[in-house]
């Protein structure tokens, strides 16, 4: 697998020399894999939202550098736009963002931009509504009857529209009820296996991460605190909370029955895996009762 | 960056300025931009400015401070100051002659006073600002205006139209921010580009921007319902605006020293 972004001993102070100085990123150094579905996690404040804006360009770090497929996005006489159509990038409530009269032409912003023609924009704007589940009736309507689910994934429409190579999204889900949001995120992974792109997904819920992603990457105060796949970062379930973060409700389950002095993995963070470590221990309980 | 603008520039702190009445504050500063106009004298001014630097050093703020207020009216300055030096005439003979240009002795003795009062007044009516936030501020431009409402002048809706524009600034340019950075993520062009690129890339950010200040709007009105706003009639106030013994002290020395710059006047000839 080749290297799609890769970030070098990253640094980001906001409002440098002033009484209100606070450093954001500190010293963040991975690489992402292309094709890759990344989880990003982090308390409030972590700077998870700082790191994420970096990939896109919209700030420019204090000292480091950023790769993108091998390019520095900083570099001399760099075109940062070009970065930008390679990193597409859903912010926090995409649907603030929105302003054309009709759904269409609003995923067709994006493509527009890159000087497309219009037959190439009109084929995008079908796949990436397809991709949503946007009817073509709902593509003809103004963005602003929509409902807030229909609204945010018109806006990740926009984004995708754009063939990025890497699909960054800042917490896609939130403030969606349940149903909204599996629709969305499994979206996303449909989205994901398809194309074949890498995808960096913010999210406050873990079990959200341990459904979709493969790698899971956990921001605490600014450091980048671990990044390793989903198994190994669970699997540090203690230390995961001691930073303030939660871990799936099953993995939390399965560490109180390690406590209570069960011999159990604690890398256990989906629902049929659990099923079956637990059959795992009921059947050594038997198999050691008849013994 | 959006964010560097500094509006209402208040620069919080605990001295006896910052304490002070808001009504004093404000009243004094009204008083001391008509003392720099009734006094336009060399003498006048240098005490206006010493008075000025006192209370500065007094509030503890940086004259760093000064200067960031005065940076954006450097042009205006210079315009009328060299509009001064050209078109005063004086009597006697003009001490340079180019063309149909002419400089008289006069003229450049108004440049110099019109520049430093002009810098003195800016500088002071900061000092109001910086010293006082800008809600309190409306407090006491609504507490000093009450006399108006007797004749129908809609008082509390102006101070009130006043807080909320004031309280809503930081929170639209912050929208503002998130809104220009989501569209150039889609290759918006708004910080390169030609400038008609420009000026048609800023209509995806408008837009949004209008929207989110309606509903906000909106959010605001509904929940200023909710909690039974129905105007300043029979309002009681959180902070209640006292005039204390500090106050009354405060408003003697200044007074007394207003007084002493008007009185200049009398006996050193100025500007007419």
């Amino acid at each position: 697998m080749s290297e799609i972004i890769r970030v070098e001993h990253l640094n980001y102070v906001y409002n440098p020399g002033m009484p209100d100085e606070t450093t954001a990123l500190d010293d963040v150094s991975f690489s992402v894999d292309e094709g890759d579905f990344v989880g990003i996690i982090g308390s409030t404040g972590s700077g998870k939202s700082t790191l994420i804006s970096h990939f896109n360009g919209l700030n420019r770090p204090t000292s480091g550098r950023i790769l993108i497929d091998g390019k520095d996005m900083w570099e001399q006489g760099a075109d940062l736009r070009a970065f930008r159509f390679q990193v597409g990038l859903v912010m926090q409530y995409p649907e603030y963002q929105l302003f054309e009269e009709t759904c269409a032409k609003d995923i067709a912003y994006g493509p527009r931009n890159m000087g497309l023609d219009e037959a190439e924009i009109d084929h995008r704007v079908k796949e990436a509504a397809a991709f949503v589940g946007l009817s073509d009736a709902l593509l003809q309507k103004s963005p602003f009857e929509l409902s807030g689910g229909q609204k945010r994934r018109v806006a990740i429409a926009g984004v995708m529209a754009m063939h990025p190579r890497v699909l960054v999204l800042d917490e896609p889900a939130a403030g969606l009820d349940p149903e909204g949001r599996d629709t969305i995120l499994s979206q996303i992974r449909d989205y994901h296996e398809k194309t074949g792109i890498t995808v960096l997904l913010v999210s406050h819920s873990m079990e959200d991460i341990a459904k979709y992603a493969n790698r899971v990457l956990v921001m605490s105060h600014a450091k980048l605190a671990m990044y390793d796949t989903v198994e190994n970062v669970f699997a540090h379930a203690q230390e995961l909370l001691e930073l303030g973060l939660s871990v799936p409700q099953v993995t939390q389950i399965f560490l109180k029955l390690r406590q209570m002095g069960l011999d159990i993995p604690t890398d256990v963070y989906t629902m049929p895996y659990a099923v079956k470590t637990i059959q795992k221990a009921l059947a050594a309980k038997q198999a050691k009762g008849v013994q | 960056m959006l964010r560097d603008i500094t509006i209402g520039q208040h620069f919080p702190g605990n001295s006896v300025l910052h304490r002070c009445d808001p009504r004093l504050k404000l009243v004094a500063t009204i008083a001391y931009i008509v003392v720099l106009f009734v006094a336009p004298n060399p003498v006048g001014l240098a005490l206006s400015i010493a008075l000025l630097a006192a209370l500065y050093k007094i509030a503890r703020i940086p004259g760093k401070m000064i200067l960031k207020s005065l940076k954006p009216i450097v042009p205006i300055v210079l315009f009328t100051a060299v509009l001064n030096l050209f078109f005063v005439t004086g009597e006697g003979e003009p001490l340079v002659h180019i063309w149909v240009l002419k400089i008289y002795a006069e003229g450049i003795r108004y440049a110099i006073l019109l520049t430093i009062r002009v810098c003195a007044l800016i500088a002071g009516t900061s000092l109001l600002t910086y010293t006082t936030s800008p809600i309190v501020l409306t407090d006491a431009i609504e507490n000093l205006l009450r006399p108006l409402a007797k004749i129908h002048f809609p008082v509390h809706e102006l101070a009130m139209m006043m807080t909320i524009a004031l309280r809503f600034i930081p929170t639209l340019i912050e929208e503002t921010e998130k809104i220009m950075n989501a569209q150039k993520a889609r290759g918006a062009m708004l910080d390169n580009g030609t400038f008609t690129q420009r000026i048609k890339a800023l209509v995806p950010v408008l837009i949004p921007l209008f929207i989110s200040a309606f509903r906000r709007a909106d959010e605001l009105a509904m929940a200023m319902e909710c909690r039974c706003y129905h105007g300043g009639e029979g309002r009681t106030r959180l902070k209640q605006l006292k005039f204390t013994p500090e106050d009354m002290r405060c408003t003697v020395i200044i007074t007394a020293a207003l007084l002493i710059i008007c009185a200049t006047r009398l006996f050193v000839p100025g500007l007419a």
